[in-house]
């Protein structure tokens, strides 16, 4: 992996979690923006499950994301040979900076100036836009979220909805400010404006990226989910159409599909299915009257590899990019997308980006969470994501006995006196006689216990020593 | 060594050793055997829920139906495949009622047309593979007579389903029509009228595709 400090989106510095969380927490506005949504997406989640066996189907989801991880290198070559029997062009991408050349290439081969793009967390995380204008190719963001959040110069703050911090009044004043629309809170008059201009932008447009949500090996197809039908304009409105998905997203067989379908947008909106679901297996044929007629695929790696060669942190990989742990998240609905610095927000952000951006980058992630297990109970591929949540916190100390480290900057958060302090901890603990003097003197000497103990005494009261150790009052029980 | 390869190597070369991929089983998907007529009010309760509009209708009928719907809609151009038999249908229908808007035929690729597809059609109609009840899909495969735009740009989508072609659940669909033995080079479900909810979460239609979709299911 290649990404460093100075790539991560707009050159935040991830490490700087602790001051973006307070300022958004004393921003209202922010917090009644997502609150707001995400108790509405909690309830529509719900409801839109109701009548199903959801234990079931959530199990078959992570079988069928475990067996196509378990078959990843062969699925992979399955995909690559279908899709170029299809007449689609495969590429491979060791890391962003690589898939990124790799679309320039393109593009510079068909002499194209404009890029018009569909959502795509995968360019997300290449910086696709900021690399393309960097080359003199314009960029255009169609999805209405995206869209938003570019003209705002901003990152998206959620996976799904990427201008969900943003209330009307912010993106009317925005549109008025960029775009030259009225003043108005009318969604329906911002959303056809919108409809305007970027109609003129798909017919302009040189070459359509979008990202993948499934790469069916057995016949070589792209599926795509969506909405606004921006991804569809994309992907066959400009006569070349670039792909760009995680090598992650393969699964071998159409009728896994179905299944993850029922999951993926249920668990993200609370629809039983999107607007569009867009099933690409080739370019434009002889005799057909649109459609591209160059369809390229661009398998990225940047660090999924890695995470691949360990039994526990693959299950990261399942991943299908609902959203849905953010949504439920008491820390990502309190601070918001931004607070993190990451291309991947919440929970799901938590437990991948340290692999991307690296521990000693990411070290503050893995704690931003209470552990209270909801990310996890909702997540459609069950993913631990609390027990991976832990093993990053002790890979950031340096990991145990029982896992050794592996994650790119391991140990970053690790303090010789807190370890010391454990050392000693586990060393009394291992002898009751000690142990018992420990507390007997702790209780007799209670009364000098500091009441301030650093960070844990910043919101809460010190937890206070008991008069008689449990010991103690056993034995008085048993009296 | 190709990225390709340096890839594909260390997914081969797995430090955790071989995995062992678990058993799927899709029974959870099953649902029980429906008629048409429990298929069709499904569907029709399902799609309508998401805004899209269903006429029921006959082999008969449908034209007059169709013509109801784009007066009151004011749509002055309609555009149809040039071999299908929806296409046919309407243009020996035009040569003895004045009814229907004017029939634009898609035959031309699009890049000789691009700008008048683009502002001058009110709606299109295309036939479809069947329905889905469940979640109130359409199921498209545009071919070379009903090319991929018929059913995404104009602002008014119809579709027409028979009723006999109704699915319960896409599982069923995809097995029943093979869909793993070969794909067309795009397939669609389309449940709905394009929508966005960017902004705050209001639902406005017609974002990118059509504002409206209405089916005229063949009963």
């Amino acid at each position: 992996m290649s990404e460093t400090a100075e790539q991560s989106p707009h050159h935040i510095d991830v490490k700087e979690f602790h001051p973006r969380a307070r300022a958004a927490l004393h921003n209202p506005q922010i917090r009644q923006n997502f609150r707001k949504a995400m108790d509405g997406l909690m309830t529509k989640r719900k409801s839109s499950f109701e009548g199903w066996d959801l234990e079931t189907l959530r199990d078959l989801g992570a079988n069928i994301r475990l067996r196509a991880l378990a078959n990843l290198p062969d699925l992979l070559e399955q995909l690559e040979q279908k899709l170029t029997e299809n007449g689609i062009t495969v590429h491979w991408a060791n890391d962003g900076d690589e898939a990124c050349e790799i679309v320039r290439d393109i593009c510079v081969a068909r002499k194209a100036k404009s890029v018009i793009k569909g959502k795509s967390m995968v360019s997300e995380e290449m910086e696709l836009n900021h690399y393309l204008e960097e080359q003199g190719i314009e960029a255009l963001e169609s999805d209405l979220g995206e869209y938003i959040v570019q003209l705002a110069e901003e990152t998206p703050s959620h996976i799904i909805m990427p201008a969900i911090h943003k209330n009307t009044e912010e993106i009317s004043q925005l549109l008025h400010d960029k775009t030259g629309t009225d003043l108005s809170h009318d969604v329906e008059y911002l959303t056809a404006n919108a409809r305007l201009q970027l109609r003129e932008k798909f017919m302009n447009a040189d070459v359509g990226v979008s990202g993948v949500n499934f790469a069916v090996a057995e016949t070589g197809t792209l599926c795509l989910v969506e909405n606004e039908g921006n991804g569809r304009m994309t992907t066959t409105v400009p006569p070349c159409h670039i792909a760009v998905t995680g090598i992650e997203k393969v699964v071998p067989n159409l009728e896994d599909v179905t299944a993850l379908l029922a999951l993926l947008t249920r668990s993200a909106t609370g629809q039983h299915i999107t607007t569009y679901f867009n099933m690409i297996s080739g370019p434009r044929q002889l005799g057909e009257l649109d459609g591209p007629e160059e369809v390229h695929v661009v398998l990225v790696d940047n660090g999924r590899s890695t995470i691949y060669q360990d039994d526990e942190l693959l299950d990261t990989l399942r991943c299908i990019r609902c959203g849905a742990c953010m949504n439920h998240c008491p820390v990502y609905t309190r601070v918001g997308g931004h607070a993190y610095g990451t291309t991947y927000p919440g929970p799901i952000g938590k437990i991948l980006m340290p692999h991307m951006v690296g521990l000693d980058e990411g070290r503050h992630l893995p704690t931003a969470s209470s552990l209270c297990g909801a990310c996890g109970e909702v997540c459609p591929v069950k993913i631990p994501i609390p027990d991976l949540l832990v093993r990053l916190r002790q890979e950031a100390v340096d990991g145990d006995k029982l896992h050794p480290a592996k994650v790119r900057g391991h140990g970053a958060k690790r303090s010789s006196m807190e370890a010391m302090i454990w050392k000693g901890w586990s060393w009394m603990h291992a002898r009751p006689g000690l142990y018992r003097m420990g507390t007997n003197l702790g209780a007799r000497f209670r009364k000098l216990q500091p009441g301030k103990i650093g960070g844990w005494t910043q919101y809460r009261t010190a937890p206070k020593l008991a008069a008689k150790t449990l010991h103690e009052r056993m034995k008085e029980r048993s009296q | 060594m190709s990225s390709r390869d340096t890839i594909l190597q260390r997914l081969r070369h797995r430090t955790g050793g071989e995995l062992t991929a678990p058993e799927c089983d899709f029974s959870v998907l099953n649902r029980p055997e429906w008629s048409t007529a429990e298929k069709l009010d499904m569907f029709e309760q399902t799609i309508e829920s998401v805004h899209g509009e269903v006429h029921r209708t006959t082999e008969d009928g449908w034209i007059d139906r169709l013509a109801e719907i784009l007066q009151t809609r004011s749509a002055q151009t309609l555009l149809i495949a040039k071999q299908h038999e929806i296409g046919k249908a309407l243009q020996s229908a035009t040569k003895n009622r004045e009814d229907l808007p004017q029939l634009l035929v898609y035959d031309e690729p699009v890049e000789s047309w691009q700008n008048a597809l683009f502002s001058d059609v009110d709606a299109g109609i295309t036939s479809t593979r069947g329905g889905i009840a469940e979640t109130g899909s359409l199921i498209l495969w545009p071919s070379v007579d009903e090319p991929r735009l018929m059913s995404l740009v104009p602002p008014i989508h119809i579709a027409v389903l028979k009723a006999s072609e109704l699915y319960t659940t896409f599982h069923q669909a995809m097995q029943s029509q093979n869909w793993g033995t070969g794909m067309p080079t795009n397939a669609l479900l389309i449940s709905g009228p394009s929508k966005t909810a960017d902004i705050e979460q209001t639902l406005a239609y017609g974002v990118h595709g059509p504002k409206e979709l209405i089916v005229l299911v063949i009963e």
